[in-house]
């Protein structure tokens, strides 16, 4: 057998690591190690120079286990890996150790336990690395087809540029109609183009399109399989349908928060919702401008904004509210400049450029804001009808008593109530807030931890549809890749089940959260001695589905699952030579 | 058919992720950068808001990614200077700047910049260090080589006198080439996108607010390199007059923004910044109290709003609705004081701070207008790229075939740049499809 030959890099990283780590004490304590042959350190190991170092070192020193003791794995192991494989090493025999999260930064004020800390998380590293063995990554074909779940604008958009590319898209909308909120909208801002004008031409290309497949109304009732590999069973008003797809796009949108109870809606009929009067000023217009039914034009109205958000059980702010008010509040302006309106809102989330000068406008318009605050609310008087609201000023610290004919209460977005529905189906989380949460806030927006699956529009969070256009467009070219591709190469750090060992008990399939595994018949090579002749069922891992979480391995009672680069033999030896036993 | 090829200007990012994306899709893709490095502001930042990420842990491996991608040709140092043709037909002249150092050589060990006797006020660092006039920007720079800035290298100004020639005499694997001339690149492609990003707005204008004449007084960019592990002071939070730790820290909100004296807009980012910026004088020193003065608290994005209520409750950070007028120093020691009206009180007060962050407006890059002349696209009135079907076709600019994202579209943080660059990648392919 080849000599093992490991080779430790340790890193600086700048001051996050070198500030309080002894790196040079390190570099020493792993050079003298069993089977280290080379170290080294690195001011920045990630950096070109350390990479190439790497390299270097993998050459000259003719390493065949590579150890980085640098930050974390989540965001460097791919790139040191890469490195190894760029200098002839397969990718799995390298180690990672990090002693940046778990060393500096967590023990920064004691410099000394932090390095003792260090050097033993590299001895573990290093007992481990003399166990690794080669692993290699296997191939599957996708599919080019995409299912898009849900028919708002996110979703036509999408299931429009991925057949523009040349690929099949199911579209699965549950409503009789296509659209989502917009076709309830009048004008829409910052343009005021008539939303109906923009979602009908979108709906005619989307109907029109010839590698676009409706579902309607329909809903997605079961999936299985994974990236490239989608079994998906769709239930429509005749029946199921089924079809496989290589990826999948959740663009659910949202619901609106029905405002019972709050501020007199429900109870005084002049308090409406903002959905409720976009409703009422949408074309045909009204034979007046906006009344309140009675015949009665409008000339006082007060909106409010953040109606059940920005609350304690509610805590986010649903971010199109605000413009939307500025909209109708400029709207009703217009119909009736005489006519009293007033925006009470807590803060005026007009970001950016649009917006902003969308408020400014709103001033202009005679729109009249003012700021509430949430300890002393807006509180809406009447008999029978809304006739004032009563509200604490807190620009000008005294109390307001504002006359009205209507009220619009201005409610946020809240989470589809099928979200944990279709989390459960298709395996991806959702956030605290219940909109689904994707596989990294800042770089990853759009995409699910699940390979294969992606997320945009307000499924996602609250967006104009101008964002929700532009993430459904990068759920596309997410999606894209793959489809383009038309392979991925699957994880290799995956769980085997040992045969010999393995009592067929099922534990495994149940704890799996990937459905990658099943009981198949032994075949005749692992046929347990004695039961020869007996059919014996013996977990078995579908590669490719399988994620390589250790579920199984934890689950298993006879230690019959193991994890490649994790198995009982190198953790444990891990686990020895630290503890002495 | 169209050509496949897709020409991207600017490199931080916005610029970076589109070219990750259509690299993936199988696109050949021409990145330029102006500046040595590829990172864009980003890597300038310490951390990153909501999460706390380190800014450059998580840029360091897309940046390396990104240059490593067998479909990515980097060319840094280097301007667009004219484009013509039409959506999937363009032709793109590109001019690289002399580095004069030989980047198949450079191994980027440093050493040149350590011994390079010349010393200039450090642009990434936001003036706050210098470095020399041979440098490499930072750290995880990509490509990590080094770059003489020739302005200020002696030889190069007046090579007669043969003055200098330090890094040359340094630098063992021989990469100096004083020989090195301009170069222009000619490229043929198909789809141009256009990610310029933003120049902090000099709040030195605003004279009441003292940048530039208080010593204590810094902005957002430079309060980000004092924090940050590779900064001037390596991370610690220490103030310009004295080397000391702030006690206190105030943040002024929309300064030159939201004014229709400067900048009528609203910058997006500065809100959340700045409550990050606060966390992290709290995470220096638990000590250290923060008071924001804003107008409106623009927290819109996912689990913002959960930030800022943690910014108040777990680390000493007060919201204060106001305005300042003017911020004095006290001779004494050097402490700003920030005299404003507390506008929920009716009242008018002044406080004195260890530290003052200037929160300024970001305005599109400079030279933004002669990229918009080149390419013909339309600007608004501030200079951000316009997208004339804004709801509609939102990465479209008014030119087809060329797309824009990140700040230099609209005022915008990571996350929406990132998802933004991401959909002008579905944009491109879909025209390049040619359907
Ligand atoms: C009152 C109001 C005014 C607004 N005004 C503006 C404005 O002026 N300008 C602006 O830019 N934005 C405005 N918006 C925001 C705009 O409506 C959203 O940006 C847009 O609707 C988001 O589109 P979407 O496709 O993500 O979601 P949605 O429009 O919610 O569409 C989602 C679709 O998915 C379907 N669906 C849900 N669950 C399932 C399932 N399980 N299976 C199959 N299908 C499913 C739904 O039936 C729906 O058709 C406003 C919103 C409201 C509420
Ligand atoms: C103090 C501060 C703190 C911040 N903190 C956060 C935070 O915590 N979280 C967050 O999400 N956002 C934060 N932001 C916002 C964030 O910096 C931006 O959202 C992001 O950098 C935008 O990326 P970009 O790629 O569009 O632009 P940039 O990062 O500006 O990149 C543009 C690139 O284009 C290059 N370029 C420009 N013009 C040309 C040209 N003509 N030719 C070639 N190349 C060119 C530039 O050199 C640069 O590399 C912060 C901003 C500031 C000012």
């Amino acid at each position: 057998m080849e000599q093992t030959r490991i080779g430790v890099f340790v890193c600086h990283c700048g001051s996050n690591i070198g500030g309080v780590v002894d790196v040079p004490a390190v570099v020493e304590y792993a050079r003298a190690l069993p089977n280290v042959v080379y170290a080294e350190r690195n001011l920045y190991s990630c950096s070109e120079a350390g990479l190439s170092s790497l390299k270097q070192g993998i050459r000259a020193q003719r390493l065949n286990r590579v150890i980085v003791a640098a930050c974390t794995p989540r965001t460097h192991e791919p790139l040191f890996k890469n490195a190894c494989e760029e200098a002839g090493l397969n990718r799995y025999l390298f180690e990672f150790v990090n002693i940046r999260e778990h060393c500096s930064w967590i023990h920064r004020k004691d410099k000394e336990q932090a390095t003792e800390k260090a050097k033993r998380l590299i001895r573990m590293g290093v007992a481990k690395a003399s166990l690794l063995e080669p692993q290699e990554e296997t191939e599957s074909n996708v599919i080019p087809a995409v299912l898009v779940i849900g028919g708002g604008i996110a979703g036509m958009t999408a299931a429009l540029n991925l057949a523009r590319q040349g690929f099949r898209a199911h579209l699965v909308e549950k409503q009789a109609r296509l659209g989502g909120w917009l076709p309830h909208i009048n004008r829409l801002c910052p343009t005021d183009e008539e939303a109906a004008r923009l979602i009908d031409s979108v709906i005619r290309e989307a109907q029109a399109h010839e590698r676009i497949i409706l579902h309607m109304p329909a809903t997605v009732q079961e999936v299985s399989g994974y990236i490239g590999n989608f079994h998906v069973t769709v239930a429509e008003k005749e029946g199921k349908c089924t079809f496989d797809v290589g990826t999948i796009i959740v663009a659910t949108g949202a619901e609106v928060l029905q405002p019972l109870g709050l501020y007199g809606y429900g109870r005084f009929p002049n308090v409406i919702t903002q959905l409720e009067l976009e409703e009422r000023l949408r074309p045909p217009p009204s034979p007046s401008p906006v009344n309140d039914g009675g015949g009665k034009r409008w000339e006082s109205t007060v909106f409010i904004n953040c109606v059940g958000a920005r609350i304690p059980e509610r805590p986010y702010c649903s971010r199109v509210c605000c413009m939307t008010s500025l909209k109708n509040a400029i709207r009703l302006k217009k119909q009736n400049p005489a006519a009293q309106v007033y925006v009470l809102h807590r803060d005026l989330m007009t970001y950016g450029v649009e917006f902003e000068r969308y408020y400014r406008r709103a001033m202009e318009a005679g729109v009249r804001f003012l700021r509430y605050d949430i300890e002393r609310p807006p509180q809406v008087v009447g008999n029978g009808r809304a006739e004032a609201v009563v509200v604490w000023d807190t620009l000008r610290g005294q109390e307001r008593r504002l006359p009205v004919d209507a009220v619009v209460l201005n409610a946020p977005l809240i989470p589809a109530s099928d979200n944990a529905t279709l989390s459960r189906l298709l395996k991806v989380p959702l956030a605290e807030s219940g909109f689904f949460l994707e596989a990294h806030v800042k770089l990853r927006p759009v995409e699910f931890a699940t390979d294969g699956v992606y997320v945009c529009g307000t499924a996602r969070w609250p967006a104009d549809v101008s964002e929700s256009i532009a993430q459904a467009y990068a759920a596309s070219a997410k999606a894209a890749i793959p489809m383009r591709a038309g392979a991925v190469t699957a994880e290799a750090i995956t769980a085997f089940s040992v045969p010999e060992r393995c009592m067929g008990c099922g534990t495994c399939v149940v704890t799996c959260p990937y459905q990658a595994i099943e009981l198949r018949i032994a075949n005749g090579g692992h046929v347990l001695s004695g039961t020869e002749g007996l059919q014996k069922q013996v977990a078995w891992v579908n590669v490719v589905q399988c994620k390589g979480c250790g579920s199984c391995v934890a689950a298993c009672p006879s230690k019959a699952m193991q994890q490649r680069g994790f198995t009982d033999q190198q953790v444990l030896e891990m686990i020895s030579v630290i503890s002495g036993l | 058919m169209m050509n496949q090829s897709v020409l991207v200007i600017g490199a931080g990012i916005a610029g970076i992720q589109v070219s990750i994306d259509l690299a993936q899709m199988g696109f050949p893709v021409y990145l330029v950068e102006r500046t040595p490095s590829i990172g864009g502001r980003m890597a300038q930042l310490d951390k990153t808001f909501p999460t706390n990420d380190c800014a450059i842990c998580i840029l360091a491996p897309k940046m390396i990614e990104c240059a490593g991608h067998k479909n990515v040709h980097l060319l840094t140092y280097s301007e667009v200077v004219g484009v013509e043709g039409h959506a999937g037909d363009l032709r793109a002249r590109v001019l690289q700047k002399p580095r004069y150092v030989n980047m198949e050589r450079c191994t980027g060990c440093g050493e040149c910049a350590a011994k390079c006797p010349w010393r200039v006020p450090d642009d990434f660092n936001v003036g706050l260090s210098n470095r020399r006039a041979i440098y490499i920007p930072f750290p995880q720079a990509v490509p990590r080589k080094a770059t003489i800035d020739a302005p200020h290298c002696v030889y190069l100004q007046d090579r007669a006198k043969n003055r200098c020639r330090m890094c040359e005499k340094v630098c063992q694997p021989g990469a100096i080439d004083w020989e090195q001339q301009e170069r222009i690149v000619e490229l043929s492609v198909g789809a141009i996108v256009v990610a310029t990003g933003f120049d902090p707005y000099d709040a030195g204008v605003l004279k009441e607010y003292g940048l530039g004449k208080i010593a204590n007084v810094i902005t957002g960019l430079q309060y980000e390199r004092l924090v940050s592990a590779s900064g001037p002071t390596s991370g610690e939070l220490r103030r310009p007059s004295d080397g000391k730790p702030p006690r206190e820290v105030a943040f002024i909100q929309c300064v030159g923004s939201r004014d229709v004296n400067y900048n009528p807009y609203c910058s997006s980012v500065c809100c959340m910044f700045a409550t990050k910026e606060a966390i992290l004088a709290n995470e220096h020193d638990p000590q250290c109290r923060s008071y924001i003065f804003y107008t409106d608290l623009r927290a819109v994005g996912k689990r913002f709003q959960e930030y800022i209520a943690r910014a108040r409750t777990e680390y000493n950070v007060t919201y204060i609705r106001g305005r300042p007028g003017v911020i004095g120093e006290n001779p004494q020691n050097g402490n700003p004081i920030v005299r404003y009206e507390e506008t929920t009180a009716q009242q008018l007060r002044a406080m004195e701070v260890g530290l003052v962050v200037l929160c300024q407006a970001l305005l599109p890059r400079r030279g933004q207008q002669d990229v918009a002349k080149l390419l013909g696209v339309e600007l608004d009135e501030y200079g951000f790229v316009n997208a004339p079907a804004r709801l509609r076709r939102p990465v479209d600019t008014s030119v087809p075939g060329i797309f824009a994202c990140g700040y230099c579209s609209s005022p915008q943080d990571i996350p929406d740049s990132v998802a933004q660059a991401s959909g002008v990648a579905a944009r491109v392919a879909e025209m390049l499809a040619g359907e």
